[in-house]
């Protein structure tokens, strides 16, 4: 069992801007209750920091359930800290102990500049998804819901896909920032529901075009953006956007 | 002693049988012509289900439309948490469903507060939506034999909700999404990310544009438009404490308030059943837990208010399964008001159980013994999931503890049957219009309006604005665009110079606590008085104590904090004036004064059937009462009764 409160050391990275060039901090935060999350924590911090006049950290958050992707941290250098299956703003206190240093930084990659302290630019993401993670059917375009059916396992393996938040802790936790977990899993879900079939070469062609053009790096192959994922995404859907590619890049007919 | 405006609102509903008006009156209504489309520029602010959805089908149709949002990304807007399911009258599991039915459910589930017509178009929609986002590949749960599977909801008898495990508001926004970022892709919407709308810009009491801080820069940006479409959600954050996102806020809505966009039932707030009980002064929100776990959980508390036994040491005989006792006929799938208000009963009781006897049990023992846990997981496996990790007990084990917290906020903007406010030009959508839901909303139901609303309503009502409206073209240096910019950046200037010595979060805490208190489940008259005194004194604390450090110039989580407080402030006190003039229980509505003998809510329709929408002359100024009146010939209102 671990103490009921805990005083922490934490490290923070401080910038200013994207442009400032930025440097660790060292925090003393006493008290903290191991019921708190790990965003709770760093509330009352910032509360105690604006009460001494200091200007608080600068975090991205939103949702605090862990569904909008939005919260992003590098906690002791692991993106969304040590728990699996779980995003930073579900990360609670209980996992740490009396007397610890945490060090807090941002998402680090090239690909998602840092905008002021904690807090990135990810629209490198939409634009990915602009390039071509959809299907292409107008509002007031479609046919009767159960007019196409979809195998429940086919279905499974499509939502295991689609549960993707899009925060960008594959990106963060692998060493080359590849975005290869994030674009396979759209890839994936849309390749393999019928409704996806017919825009599935020009699909996973001009996704990953994008993806290059972002400057995000090359998959590494070792599987730390699965370890990293908060919604679980396999790195199977890796290896169908491979195949995805490969099959396109033949076949579309150029 | 409020005051009341003489004449009643148009809600421009069209004559006819409600099963006809929709189809007649998109024949009725003008068209903008193809080619002439291009020629439009329409801005949404938001990217939830509404506003996605309209910027896609608003898009695809052609116009140009700049979209915003205050996230990061649009995908992120607060819809992406919406867990359970969206309803659709497709009657596929040939129980008994039909657009009549669901129609008729979302009337009397929101207490005959709702406008009919509104709700009877919902329900026809309903069943595009799903063909709509089946197409779009939203992973809809699907039988083994690959058509679309069905749960029940509260306040149904039918198997209408269709989801996507725990995750449907996720799957549904990034269908929208996806929509939508095909027609930025296309050139035909423009994407504005972290952009917080501060001001609504006007033009000879045309709505033309709006003024909206760029939150990395800290720049304010004017853009001007045809016509604008709010889409920003709701409300519940006034209370601090809420399943909200931290970032929803009333600041679009109320600025357009302020502007004379009527503000429509503020007092309707409902107060989800089942969430994930408060543990500490430092909670920074509350987590649902999806209504869809009482379809096989099992709520209870102690016979005995003094039982010490862990829950799983209880014997049947002496739990009380008092929704199953009071509701035999709806048992745990009563609505939310009905449910939330139960759980309170018993824990103002003294049977309430955890350490702060403000929580009940949600027990799924029977379930797992019966169906096996492989079942229960497959269901809601990610919410159980959910619930461990925050609270780090197992589910599977031992019951949940649940409570009441506030959820999803049915009043809102006025709009009339085109969703247009009374500001000619601005467009009002999903949660943050009052519309559909009346005085309680069902569950399954926000996210169909919310795409109801953006893929098949606002295409075709704004056309007929914007054919019939005289446009002329507003260049960004109109003396109405420099006066918008003007009172937004002398806001900000406001705020950042009071540097006092108590931090935004204090007083939003503080505010929430007295609408809690006063203003949540359960209100009376002495009790809202003392409220408005509360948030007055409150508010002029606020603006002499406040500190925001830092400058405009930046990115300024402080700022873009006190702006949102600043406003709930203001809004706060206007859900209690209206909470106080309803003199009646109703939906999410109750008050203590009028309650039948057995404590259930009653209404009053002799006197409250209306719309009361509020008209703002300024802080601290008494508002103007405008009522629509409400009328049911197709549903005629009885006590609601799920017993």
């Amino acid at each position: 069992m671990s103490k009921e409160t805990l005083n922490l050391t934490l490290q923070i990275w401080r910038q200013e801007s994207s442009t400032a060039d930025g440097a660790f901090r060292d925090y003393k935060l006493n008290g903290v209750s191991t019921h708190m999350s790990f965003l709770e924590m760093l509330d009352v911090l910032n509360e105690q920091m604006i009460e001494a006049g200091e200007e608080p950290v600068a975090f991205d958050h939103d949702c605090r359930e862990g569904i909008c992707g939005m919260c992003s941290l590098m906690i002791n250098g692991q993106a969304h800290g040590p728990d699996n299956a779980t995003t930073t703003c579900q990360l609670h206190m209980r996992r740490f102990n009396d007397g610890d240093t945490i060090v807090i930084e941002p998402w680090r990659a090239s690909a998602f500049p840092v905008v002021r302290d904690l807090v990135v630019d990810r629209s490198a993401f939409d634009r990915i998804i602009a390039a071509g993670g959809y299907v292409s059917v107008n509002t007031g375009n479609a046919p009767d819901g159960n007019a196409i059916p979809v195998p429940g396992t086919t279905q499974e393996i499509a939502m295991d896909a689609a549960a993707c938040i899009g925060c960008g802790a594959c990106v963060a936790a692998c060493k080359n920032a590849s975005a290869m977990l994030f674009v396979s899993a759209k890839v994936s879900q849309l390749a393999v529901l019928p409704q996806g079939k017919a825009e599935r070469n020009e699909r996973v062609l001009n996704m990953v075009a994008e993806m290059d053009k972002e400057g995000f790096g090359h998959c590494t192959n070792t599987s730390e953006c699965e370890a990293a994922c908060p919604a679980e995404v396999s790195v199977s859907n890796i290896a169908r956007l491979n195949r995805e590619y490969v099959r396109a890049s033949l076949f579309s007919g150029g | 002693m409020v005051r009341v405006a003489s004449e009643t609102l148009n809600s421009r509903v069209p004559e006819g049988p409600v099963d006809e008006i929709w189809d007649k009156h998109r024949f009725n209504m003008k068209l903008v012509n193809p080619a002439n489309k291009r020629k439009f520029t329409v801005i949404v602010v938001g990217t939830g289900l509404a506003g996605g959805a309209a910027a896609a089908s608003l898009g695809e149709l052609g116009y140009n439309v700049k979209s915003f949002c205050f996230q990061d990304s649009p995908r992120r807007a607060h819809s992406i948490a919406a867990q359970g399911g969206i309803n659709a009258a497709k009657n596929y599991p040939n129980d008994g469903d039909s657009v009549w039915r669901l129609f008729y459910d979302t009337v009397k589930g929101g207490d005959y507060r709702a406008r009919e017509a509104n709700v009877y178009r919902l329900a026809q929609i309903s069943n595009n939506i799903i063909d709509q986002c089946a197409a779009q590949g939203v992973p809809f749960a699907r039988e083994y034999g690959g058509t679309l599977a069905n749960r029940s909801f509260g306040g149904a008898q039918v198997s209408r909700t269709f989801y996507c495990r725990g995750q449907t508001g996720q799957q549904l926004l990034l269908g929208a999404y996806q929509a939508m970022m095909r027609q930025v892709h296309l050139g035909k919407v423009k994407m504005f990310a972290r952009r917080e709308m501060l001001e609504l810009i006007k033009v000879d009491g045309v709505v033309r544009g709006i003024v909206v801080r760029n939150l990395t820069t800290g720049k304010l940006e004017t853009h001007t438009a045809d016509a604008v479409v709010l889409c920003t959600g709701g409300y519940g954050n006034v209370y601090y404490l809420s399943t909200n996102a931290k970032g929803s806020n009333v600041t679009a809505a109320w600025r357009c308030h302020k502007q004379g966009a009527y503000f429509a039932n503020p007092c309707y707030t409902q107060i989800h059943p089942t969430c994930i009980p408060v543990s500490g002064d430092y909670q920074s929100k509350l987590t649902l837990m999806s209504e869809s776990l009482r379809n096989d959980g099992r709520v209870w508390v102690p016979k005995d208010a003094d039982d010490a036994r862990k829950p799983q040491d209880i014997p049947e005989e002496d739990r009380d399964y008092y929704l199953e006792r009071r509701y035999p006929s709806f048992g745990n799938l009563v609505p939310r008001d009905v449910a939330s208000r139960a759980a309170k009963e018993r824990c103002d009781s003294g049977f309430g159980v955890s350490d702060t006897g403000l929580a009940v049990y949600l027990d799924f023992r029977d379930a797992i013994n019966r169906d096996g846990e492989d079942t229960i997981r497959k269901k809601y496996g990610n919410l159980f999931h959910m619930y461990q990790k925050i609270t780090a007990e197992n589910p599977y084990q031992v019951p949940m503890k649940i409570f009441p917290a506030v959820h999803y906020t049915m009043g809102g903007l006025w709009v009339d049957y085109h969703l247009m406010s009374n500001l000619p030009g601005l467009f009002v959508l999903g949660e943050a219009n009052f519309s559909d839901h009346g005085a309680n909303r069902l569950g399954a139901s926000a996210l169909m309006q919310g795409l109801s609303d953006g893929y098949f309503v606002i295409p075709y009502t704004i056309g007929d604005h914007l054919a019939t409206t005289n446009l002329p073209k507003v260049p960004e240096d109109h003396p109405a665009c420099l006066e918008a910019v003007q009172a937004a950046q002398l806001r900000i200037n406001q705020l950042l110079a009071v540097n006092g010595s108590r931090t935004v979060d204090s007083f939003h805490r503080e505010l929430g606590l007295i609408m809690w208190d006063h203003c949540g489940m359960a209100r009376t008259k002495t009790g809202l008085e003392t409220a408005i005194g509360q948030i007055r004194d409150l508010r002029d604390q606020f603006w002499n104590e406040v500190r925001v450090l830092g400058s405009g110039g930046t990115l300024n989580q402080s700022l873009e904090k006190a702006g949102r407080v600043a406003d709930f402030l203001e809004f706060g006190e206007l859900m209690c004036v209206d909470a106080l003039h309803r003199e009646e229980s109703c939906g999410g509505h109750f008050r203590e004064e009028h309650q039948t003998a057995d404590g259930e809510a009653q209404r009053n329709d002799a006197n409250f059937s209306y719309v009361a929408a509020w008209e703002n002359h300024g802080v601290g100024e008494e508002p103007t009462l405008h009522k629509e009146p409400l009328s049911f010939p197709n549903v005629p209102p009885t006590t609601r009764s799920y017993k």
